[in-house]
């Protein structure tokens, strides 16, 4: 907290200099390789005063306060849609980049899904919702939702604790898009998850994973990058993106409305982009990158790794989350409820 | 007023720290999302699902009490009777849980009751069937109990060690029998201590969540989850301020209505 706080005053001191030879970045934590900062410098000159948040609302109400000029913000697809519709973010000719080529086209076509034409967001990371399952205990290759709700894993289900991806699963089994806004729909999903209910071991997020590392579940709703974790901590763990589709988020870099220095800016995402730089940076976060380049530079065994790089089958159904219609989110609040009071 | 003065420290804390959020959160439970003023946040509490969440909470947060009690009743009747204050050590061992974080102790149970916890090793061992506690009220309920009990075995052994001997003598020489000076003498001088326990214990298990979230497993709703949940994750403030505030006020009345009806000692009470 501390230092957060020292590094805040410090940016809003260096800040008020309006050098145009700096960039005041804003991103998740641990969502950059240091190295890449520093190499940017060097090679450009450009001085780069890089701060941390933990989640996309704290980084609005950062930006929002308005006491840090934020000349560029990575962050996550519903609110890189809410920026755009403020008039927060500014168009970027991703044409001109050397580099920007680099990011594969379905990955522009999912981020359209939040900025219509890709004038503003450059994806950066992606990542998949599927079942981390434990082959010793499940048998046959799984390929559908459908075993979490047969009843076949009775006591040994783990789904999240979050009504997003917990619904997210069951309105893609029933065909539904995850999207939706009608009330039917997403009270027959809830009807099926308080069915599943008793079949399910726990809701839980950050210990899905280590729960069937463990062995004290034979699946879990988790994300990509997770999976991936769980698969170095446990060789016999499998993952799946099920073939009724799931859901795909995508983080982007905008470039805000603030930015005076658009020059430096395009300059650090066209840096980003560059093959060698961006697999440096998958190597450190790894995360499924939408970079074509990197995924190339990969070693065999993490380009097959549907964890990683998920096939073009993997994701053909999968949608991102632009949903945030007031009242499906109260009607969501008031489901979910519903959902862990009755048994 | 110069006498007070050494209390500002105290009253700046208080008024900061206590007034002011309390405040708030009133503020907070009276209004909607358009700043209008309205009681629906408060009385939502009476919902369905808010409703059904409270008396599971209720049902929880008394069984936890009463096993407290059973639990710490007859330790400090034992304590009471160890001679050459050897009593002072059992007494260090009883609490000396509390001198680890709570959500480590927590955590740690979880551990114990997994499924390939220990518990189960151990009863696998000795060729037993596994049980499955983990994620049901079962696994919440020894964690409450596990963690509140040192609060009510302090203020129940300090009511019964406090009983003055030369009473319970006098009474053996007017001729009661145990039964008769345990009934007369030692239960009714005790009960301000169990009302403290019962404080300590019973306040905290209403309103806990974070048990309920690590041994519960997501599948157990209490009160205090849904309460979390409106603040953390629907962020809709003004019905997590309605529903704390009416919890608060229902615990208040509720032990209003115990103390009313206490009419002992206050030695070794909290109120």
């Amino acid at each position: 907290m501390l230092t957060a706080a020292v590094a805040t005053l410090c940016l809003a001191a260096c800040g008020q200099k309006g050098d145009a030879n700096t960039l005041t970045v804003i991103n998740y934590g641990e969502y950059i390789d240091p190295d890449v900062l520093k190499s940017f410098t060097d090679e450009t000159g450009i001085e780069v005063l890089y701060e941390e948040a933990l989640t996309p609302e704290e980084m609005y109400t950062k930006y929002m306060s308005g006491a840090i000029d934020y000349d560029l913000l990575c962050t996550s697809d519903y609110m890189v849609k809410r920026l755009i519709d403020e008039g927060e973010a500014q168009p970027v000719d991703f044409a001109s980049m050397e580099n920007a080529g680099n990011i594969g086209d379905e990955y522009w076509k999912f981020s359209e899904a939040f900025d219509p034409g890709n004038k503003y967001s450059l994806p950066y990371f992606y990542g998949t919702v599927g079942l981390l399952y434990d082959t010793t205990k499940v048998k046959e290759p799984i390929d559908s939702w459908e075993v979490l709700f047969n009843g076949q894993y009775k006591n040994d289900i783990i789904m999240q604790n979050s009504q997003r991806d917990t619904f997210m699963v069951t309105l893609k089994y029933l065909g539904y898009s995850l999207n939706t806004t009608s009330e039917e729909e997403l009270r027959e999903a809830k009807d099926l998850l308080q069915k599943q209910k008793p079949d399910v071991q726990a809701y839980l997020v950050d210990e899905a994973r280590d729960e069937v590392v463990a062995g004290n579940a034979a699946m879990a709703v988790v994300y990509s990058g997770e999976a991936y974790l769980g698969h170095e901590y446990n060789e016999d763990l499998a993952y799946v993106v099920p073939k009724e589709g799931s859901n795909v988020w995508i983080d982007s870099w905008v470039v805000t409305k603030k930015c005076k220095n658009t020059e430096a800016a395009a300059k650090f995402l066209d840096y980003l982009c560059r093959d060698d730089i961006a697999y440096k940076n998958f190597e450190y976060i790894y995360y499924s990158t939408p970079n074509e380049a990197a995924v190339e530079m990969m070693p065999d065994e993490l380009k097959n790794n549907p964890a990683i790089v998920p096939t073009k089958e993997d994701i053909a159904n999968c949608e991102v989350c632009t949903q945030t219609d007031e009242a499906t989110v109260e009607l969501y609040n008031e489901l979910w409820k519903e959902l862990k009071s009755t048994d | 007023m110069k006498k007070r003065l050494p209390a500002t420290p105290y009253l700046i804390w208080m008024i900061g720290f206590v007034i002011c959020p309390l405040i708030a959160i009133a503020i907070s439970a009276m209004t909607d999302k358009e700043g209008n003023i309205t009681f629906e946040n408060i009385f939502a509490i009476g919902d369905s699902i808010n409703g059904q969440a409270l008396l599971f909470s209720l049902a929880i947060a008394v069984g936890c009490t009463v096993i407290c009690i059973l639990l710490a009743y007859p330790t400090a009747l034992v304590l009471r009777s160890m001679k050459f204050r050897k009593n002072g050590f059992t007494l260090f061992i009883l609490i000396l849980p509390m001198w680890m974080n709570f959500i480590l102790r927590i955590l740690a149970w979880q551990m114990i009751l997994s499924k390939n916890g220990l518990l189960n090793l151990l009863l696998a061992s000795i060729g037993l069937k596994p049980l499955e506690i983990a994620n049901t009220p079962v696994a919440l309920m020894i964690g409450m109990v596990y963690d509140f009990l040192p609060y009510m075995i302090m203020p129940v052994f300090n009511a019964i060690s406090d009983i003055d001997e030369d009473v319970i003598d006098a009474a053996r020489d007017l001729g009661a029998g145990k039964l008769n000076i345990f009934k007369k003498i030692i239960l009714p001088l005790s009960i301000p201590g169990m009302l403290s326990g019962i404080v300590m214990v019973f306040v905290p298990a209403m309103t806990s969540f974070v048990i309920a979230d690590i041994l519960g497993g997501g599948k157990v709703q209490l009160i205090g989850n849904i309460i979390e949940q409106e603040f953390m994750k629907s962020m809709n403030w003004h019905l997590g301020s309605g529903l704390s505030i009416s919890l608060m006020v229902m615990v208040m009345l509720g032990l209003a209505f115990t103390m009313k009806n206490d009419h002992g000692e206050r030695d070794g009470g909290l109120w």
